[in-house]
C-alpha cells in the first residue's frame, strides 16, 4: 500500500508532462479557433456585450464599427431589429455547440452500439443491420431532415433527434468494420476460452481498441452537423427564432442583403471558421491517432 | 458483379418504401388538409365531404394501400393548392433542377481539374500553397452563406447577373459557382493527389526520356490515366447536388423540385410534398447506385469489403 502511496506523485508529474506534450503538439489554427468558439459558448453571458434576442430599435441595421455609421458599442453592427450581431454570434456558438454535440453523441451511441453487435456477432445479425446501415447511408439526408421537422415542428430537440437518428450508420460501419479485425485477435480468443461473455469481451476488450477511430470520425460528423443544423435553421425549420442560430441569422440576413449585407455576412463566417478549424483538426486527430483513416 | 448489382438494386426498392411510408405517416401526422383547402366558414358537414372525396375517411391501412397503388403507376394525385395533378408540377420543376446540377458539375470540372493539375505538377510552390487553402475552404464554406454573398456582389453591387430566379443562360452562373465551389475544391484535391501517383510512374518517366514536350505529358499522357478516379468521382457530384439542392433552389429562388418540395411543406400541400420526396428519392437512391456500382467496377476491393456483397 505504501508503495502505492509513494509512487503517486511521480505518476501525477508524468500524467501533467505528457498532457503538455499533447497540447505543444496541437496545430495552432484549428485550436485557436476551436477554444475560442468553445469559450464564446461557455461564458456567452459574460463575453456578450448585449443581449442577444432583445434589441433596441432605435438602434437597428447599424454597419460595423469600422464603417461609416457605425458605433463602437456595437463592433459587427445591428440587425433590423436592433440586436447587437456580435453578442448573437457568441451565443450562435452555444447553439450550434450543443446541438452537434448532442446530435454526435446520439449518433455515436447508437452508431457504436449497432456496430458492436454487428460486428462481434457476425452471420445474419451482422447482415441485416449492415443492410439497415446501407439504406440509411443512402438516403437523401437534408431532405429527410426537413421533412421530419418541418412536419414535426422546428425545436432544438426534433433537431438534435432528427441528426442523430439519420447519422448513426456513419459510426455503425466504422465501429463493425473495427469490430471485424479486432475479433481476429489473440486476446479475445483468449478471453473466450476463460469463459468471459461476449457483452463483456465487447466492453472491455474491444470497445477500447475502437475509442480512437470513434473520436476521429466524431469530430469530423460534429463539423458536419454544424453545417446541416444551419441548413435547416437557414431553411427555417431548424432551430425556431428568436434564438441567435447562426443559420437562422443567416436566412434573416438575407431578407436584407440589398441594405444591411453585415447581417448576414458576420454569422457566415463565424460558421465558416468553425467548420474549417474543426475540419483541420479532425484531419490532425486522423494523422496522429489512425493513419489507416487516411484512405477513408 | 451481377449479384452485388443486384444485390443494390434491391436494397434500392427497399429503400424507396421506407422513404415512401415515412413521407406518408408524417404527412398523415403533420394536420388536417381539409381545414386548410376549405374556407374558415365551412360547415361541420362540407368539411366531411370533402374527407370523404379526399379519402381520408378510410382507415390509415387502406389510406396507405391507395396511396403506394398511385406511387407504382406514377399517379400522386393532386396537388391542394393549385388542383392540378403533382406530376405536372414535378414535370415543370425536375428539368431545372437536373440542368443546374449539370452546369454545376461542368463547372467542378472546368475549375477543380486545372488547377489541380497545376497544384501537382508545382508542388511546394506558391501555386500549389494557394490552390490548397481554395480546397481547404471550399469544404469549410456553408454554400447558402456564399450563395447570398455571391448575390450580394454580382448581383447587387456589380449587378452584372441576375440575383434569383431562372432566365437566360446568365441566371446559371452564381447557383452554378455556390453548387461548385464545394466540389470543385473536392475535385481539386482528387485530381491533385491522382496527378501525383501518375506522375511518378514509369510510363510518364519514359515519354519524357523520349524527350516529349513536358506540357505533352502532362496534359496528354499523365491526365489521362489520372482522370478515372475523377470521371467516378462526378457521378458522385451529382449525389452531392442533389442532397443540397433544397438549400440552393431556396437561396436563388430556383424554380426546381427541391423548392417545390419546401412549397409543399409550408403550405401543407402533402400530396406535393409526397410526390416531390418519392421522385426526389428515386433519383437520389438511383444515382447512388450508380457511383456503387461505377466505383465496384473500377476498383473491386468495395465490393469485397460490404457484408455479404
Amino acid at each position: 500500500m505504501a508503495t502505492v502511496e509513494a509512487q503517486r506523485p511521480v505518476l501525477v508529474g508524468h500524467g501533467l508532462r505528457k498532457a503538455w506534450g499533447v497540447v505543444r503538439q496541437l496545430p495552432a489554427t484549428p485550436t485557436l479557433i476551436l477554444s475560442l468558439v468553445i469559450f464564446g459558448a461557455l461564458f456567452a453571458e459574460q463575453l456578450a456585450p448585449h443581449h442577444p434576442t432583445e434589441g433596441e430599435l432605435r438602434m437597428r441595421t447599424m454597419p460595423a464599427a469600422w464603417v461609416e455609421g457605425g458605433s463602437a458599442t456595437h463592433l459587427l453592427g445591428t440587425d433590423d431589429q436592433g440586436r447587437d450581431i456580435l453578442s448573437r454570434i457568441i451565443y450562435g456558438s452555444r447553439i450550434s455547440l450543443a446541438v452537434s454535440l448532442t446530435a454526435v453523441l446520439l449518433a455515436g451511441t447508437l452508431g457504436t452500439a449497432i456496430g458492436l453487435i454487428a460486428g462481434y456477432k457476425g452471420g445474419l445479425v451482422d447482415a441485416l443491420l449492415m443492410r439497415l446501415a446501407d439504406i440509411g447511408l443512402s438516403m437523401p439526408l437534408i431532405l429527410i431532415a426537413v421533412v421530419v421537422t418541418a412536419v414535426t415542428g422546428p425545436s432544438f430537440r426534433n433537431v438534435i433527434l432528427v441528426i442523430g437518428f439519420l447519422l448513426w450508420p456513419r459510426f455503425a460501419r466504422q465501429v463493425r468494420g473495427e469490430t471485424l479485425s479486432i475479433k481476429e485477435n489473440d486476446y479475445i480468443a483468449l478471453a473466450r476460452v476463460a469463459g468471459r461473455s461476449g457483452p463483456y469481451i465487447v466492453w472491455r476488450h474491444i470497445f477500447p481498441n475502437v475509442i480512437p477511430s470513434l473520436l476521429v470520425v466524431s469530430t469530423l460528423q460534429v463539423a458536419y452537423v454544424i453545417l446541416v443544423e444551419g441548413s435547416l435553421s437557414f431553411l427555417g425549420v431548424g432551430v425556431p427564432p428568436p434564438h441567435p442560430a447562426w443559420g437562422l441569422m443567416i436566412a434573416e440576413g438575407r431578407q436584407l442583403v440589398w441594405t444591411a449585407p453585415w447581417v448576414a455576412a458576420f454569422p457566415g463566417i463565424a460558421m465558416g471558421l468553425t467548420l474549417l478549424a474543426m475540419n483541420m483538426f479532425g484531419d490532425w486527430l486522423r494523422d496522429k491517432l489512425d493513419p489507416k483513416l487516411r484512405q477513408v | 458483379m451481377q449479384r452485388y448489382i443486384l444485390g443494390r438494386i434491391l436494397q434500392l426498392v427497399v429503400s424507396l418504401l421506407v422513404v415512401v411510408t415515412f413521407v406518408f405517416l408524417l404527412s398523415r401526422l403533420s394536420g388536417d388538409p381539409v381545414q386548410l383547402m376549405l374556407d374558415v366558414r365551412a360547415t361541420e358537414e362540407e368539411k366531411q365531404a370533402l374527407r370523404v372525396h379526399l379519402g381520408l375517411d378510410k382507415p390509415l391501412p387502406v389510406q396507405y394501400g391507395v396511396y403506394l397503388q398511385g406511387m407504382l403507376v406514377g399517379d400522386f394525385g393532386r396537388s391542394i393548392l393549385s388542383r392540378r395533378p403533382v406530376l405536372e408540377h414535378i414535370w415543370e420543376r425536375l428539368p431545372n433542377t437536373l440542368m443546374l446540377g449539370a452546369v454545376g458539375i461542368l463547372f467542378s470540372i472546368a475549375i477543380g481539374v486545372p488547377i489541380g493539375v497545376y497544384s501537382a505538377v508545382k508542388r511546394g510552390t506558391v501555386l500549389d500553397h494557394v490552390a490548397r487553402v481554395f480546397a481547404v475552404m471550399g469544404q469549410a464554406v456553408p454554400t447558402f452563406w456564399l450563395g447570398i454573398m455571391l448575390i450580394l456582389i454580382f448581383g447587387v453591387w456589380l449587378a452584372w447577373l441576375p440575383p434569383g430566379g431562372k432566365s437566360g443562360p446568365e441566371s446559371f452562373i452564381l447557383p452554378a459557382i455556390t453548387l461548385g465551389y464545394f466540389t470543385a475544391a473536392a475535385i481539386m484535391r482528387l485530381t491533385r493527389s491522382s496527378m501525383l501517383e501518375v506522375l511518378g510512374a514509369e510510363y510518364v518517366k519514359f515519354a519524357r526520356i523520349k524527350g516529349l514536350h513536358e506540357q505533352v505529358v502532362v496534359w496528354k499522357h499523365a491526365l489521362k490515366n489520372a482522370t478515372i478516379p475523377v470521371l467516378t468521382f462526378s457521378v458522385m457530384l451529382f449525389v452531392i447536388f442533389l442532397g443540397g439542392a433544397v438549400v440552393t433552389e431556396t437561396v436563388f429562388a430556383w424554380p426546381g423540385l427541391g423548392r417545390l418540395i419546401l412549397e409543399g411543406i409550408n403550405t401543407r400541400d402533402y400530396p406535393i410534398v409526397q410526390g416531390g420526396v418519392m421522385v426526389f428519392s428515386a433519383i437520389y437512391l438511383l444515382a447512388n447506385l450508380m457511383v456503387d456500382v461505377l466505383y465496384s467496377y473500377f476498383n473491386p476491393k468495395i465490393r469485397f469489403a460490404r457484408p455479404g456483397g
